[in-house]
């Protein structure tokens, strides 16, 4: 028996063959958005997708997010299944209302006779010396709509399980792309991907016994580059990595807190009502018996997003979260 | 002065342009004539197919009475809200009409009459303004989309769908109503250069009331018509008088037709005017004047129609009658079933909201629920 030594792979690339996966196997999947055909992306996350199914199917539209995603509500009530582009966070706030008034509304204003089965990817978060308007948390603004999925992913072999998921859900999920974990490489072969998880389930990444991080995209390796720092301190982390803040897997969230008696929640979007808000009012409601220490939170500051040369200050690093795991009420 | 003639300018200087892209030069035949078209009380109207134009006339009638029903059902608190299409039934019977079974209507919230004579039950057509759902039909059923409240945001719909529908080599053209006020927001901008760059089989009908709620066009637009818009997009752009249903009907056709043979979308505007207030909740006359609407009042679209056939001795006393009566059983049937109590059932609050209920409905579900045993006990 010989083994073929795996290539690493990036995110970019585990993204781009789920796309190319889902398209070979369902001709109603067409991906669309700016930039997105002959260019194959500012991120080259789309690159070939073009060439091997057509413009038909890969199509660079106008520059006008709230027409791309508006045809691709129209798209969908035809019976297609578009994968829709938003070429940065902040650049798709102009779809905001097809968004919420129509996409997230439909199956629910027309008693479920008229779902929307569209993915939508926002490659989201700082880190990437992007100047203003590129480096944006969007996700609070999505997970406060009702009948949105939101998915994020933080490793390669997720990029690629998870978009698959989000792209065969009936439902229309809100993909959002780490986008500094792009050129992220794990040992991963695509012509093995293993099995495409249901969305809404959080995975435990490292397990510990003294606290639990509570984290998901960007900031899980932050996480865990936290956790094994933590070791010099006494302390085993635990990691839990959502990988979908709507559904929210509370059941893993819960296992671990009651464990660890601990939790800090790290997210790089603002603290006020992000996020980390919802999940320190649910582990309260439902672990506060087991709680050894009120639940922290590092989150980015409430801020406008700082320009590139400040914004190590504004993102949640390894420093601030072992002070912040330091807070936790050792001496108790 | 030329180019060559600028101050500094020389042959050595002169570039060509890289053949990316050229402009337009035969912008001309898109754009609309100065004056609205007309067909009734000109000699077009010798042309007109009697049958069909009873036809219309007995929507016409049926139309008016509808508006009136459901009027006097807002009065009596049975709609929450009505915006009347008082003075637009022409328009409104016009682009029901002028569809094959295949092809999508995507009305706005004022379009309930076109998805009546479409053949949507009214009362699910009423639901909305009733207030029990939000959509009360089917959109695939009856291939007419929700009716849409947010401004201008079901036009990109009917690109993308009409898009979709080329895509796969079926034949369907999608006719997008919007108002004078729609034609303001981003969305209107958005969707006709998305049709325009596609050449997607969809056409723009603007019914031009004269007013968004109470700010009349003037404050609205610049351009010399709406229809001058669909040249900025590339595409034709036809000005038609809205209360003449067969002018309404023959530009409407002929769009359609033309969207059907891979031509392209087209931007109508009717010209025609809101007889009765925004809504029930509005007062026009903070607003415009009694002289106005009597104006108006003198075009009407039901009488323009019926003057010009019983001229033409193509409707007689008998003919009137009759479509009033099936207006007037339409208008009873109506009345009774939304006088009916509307069956609901708060549980279904928490379907539907997504495939697979998330577990903190279940628990918001579960809560409601021990709130309404607890309400039926005591």
């Amino acid at each position: 028996m010989t083994t073929v030594a795996v290539k690493p792979a990036t995110m970019a690339q585990a993204l781009q063959r789920a796309m190319r996966d889902a398209m070979a196997e369902d001709p109603t999947v067409h991906v669309m958005g700016e930039d997105v055909g002959t260019l194959g992306g500012v991120f080259r996350i789309t690159d070939g997708l073009a060439k091997e199914f057509g413009e038909e199917r890969c199509t660079d539209t106008p520059l006008a997010e709230a027409g791309i995603l508006g045809a691709a509500v129209g798209m969908a009530m035809y019976g297609l299944r578009p994968v829709v582009e938003m070429q940065f966070d902040a650049f798709a706030y102009p779809a905001f209302e097809q968004l919420i008034s129509h996409v997230a509304k439909m199956r629910n204003r027309t008693r479920g006779a008229m779902p929307l089965p569209i993915t939508i990817r926002v490659p989201y978060g700082g880190g990437i010396g992007g100047v203003e308007h590129h480096s944006d948390s969007s996700e609070a603004y999505y997970v406060a709509t009702p009948g949105l999925h939101v998915v994020t992913p933080a490793t390669v072999e997720d990029a690629y399980g998870l978009l698959r998921a989000s792209i065969a859900s009936d439902d229309p999920v809100v993909f959002l792309e780490p986008k500094r974990l792009y050129w992220s490489k794990a040992q991963w072969d695509p012509a093995e991907p293993a099995a495409v998880p249901g969305i809404g389930k959080a995975l435990v990444r490292r397990t510990g016994a003294s606290a639990t991080l509570i984290t998901y995209g960007p900031s899980l390796p932050v996480c865990l580059e936290a956790a094994e720092a933590a070791r010099e301190e006494g302390w085993d982390l635990e990691v839990v990595d959502l990988r979908s803040l709507v559904p929210l897997d509370e059941d893993t969230v819960m296992a671990s807190v009651r464990r660890t008696g601990r939790a800090v929640v790290v997210h790089e979007a603002n603290g006020f009502a992000g996020p980390g808000a919802e999940l320190v009012a649910r582990i309260q409601e439902k672990c506060f018996h087991h709680l050894e220490a009120p639940v922290l939170r590092v989150t980015g500051f409430d801020i406008p997003y700082p320009p590139p040369m400040l914004e190590k200050h504004h993102l949640p690093g390894v420093d601030r979260i072992l002070d912040t795991v330091a807070r936790l009420q050792w001496e108790n | 002065m030329t180019v060559q003639e600028l101050p500094g300018a020389g042959a050595s200087h002169r570039s060509t342009p890289p053949p990316a892209w050229r402009p337009r030069t035969d912008a001309a035949p898109l754009l609309p004539d100065p004056e609205p078209y007309r067909v009734l009380g000109t000699p077009a109207a010798e042309k007109l197919d009697p049958e069909l134009m009873r036809r219309c006339y007995a929507e016409l009638v049926r139309g008016r009475r509808y508006n009136a029903q459901a009027t006097a059902l807002t009065r009596q608190g049975r709609l929450a809200v009505y915006p009347s299409t008082v003075g637009q039934e022409a328009c409104e019977i016009a682009a029901a009409l002028v569809l094959e079974e295949q092809d999508w209507l995507f009305p706005s919230y004022r379009d309930t009459l076109a998805a009546v004579a479409r053949g949507l039950d009214p009362v699910q057509a009423l639901t909305l303004l009733r207030g029990d759902w939000h959509t009360g039909y089917d959109p695939r059923e009856y291939r007419i989309a929700p009716l849409s409240t947010p401004l201008a945001t079901q036009l990109p719909h009917a690109v993308g769908l009409a898009h979709a529908a080329r895509l796969r080599g079926d034949d369907v053209v999608a006719l997008a109503l919007v108002g004078d006020g729609g034609t303001s927001e981003g969305d209107f901008h958005e969707a006709l250069n998305f049709a325009a760059v596609w050449q997607a089989p969809v056409v723009f009908l603007v019914q031009n009331n004269g007013f968004a709620i109470s700010v009349p066009l003037a404050k609205q637009t610049a351009a010399p018509t709406l229809a001058h818009k669909a040249v900025g997009y590339g595409m034709p752009g036809r000005l038609v008088d809205g209360n003449d249903i067969a002018a309404v009907r023959e530009v409407l056709s002929e769009a359609v037709r033309r969207a059907r043979a891979g031509g392209g979308p087209t931007l109508i505007e009717a010209v025609t005017y809101r007889i009765e207030a925004h809504t029930n909740a509005d007062d026009a006359t903070r607003y415009r004047g009694d002289a106005e609407v009597e104006a108006w009042k003198a075009h009407d679209p039901v009488e323009l129609l019926e003057r010009e056939l019983t001229a033409r001795g193509m409707l007689d006393a008998d003919g009137i009658q009759e479509a009033k009566d099936a207006a007037e059983a339409m208008a009873a049937t109506l009345r009774e079933r939304m006088n009916a109590e509307p069956v609901l059932d708060p549980m279904d609050l928490f379907e539907n909201v997504y495939a697979e209920q998330t577990g903190r409905l279940r628990e918001q579900a579960e809560m409601l629920r021990a709130e309404l045993d607890a309400e039926e006990q005591s």
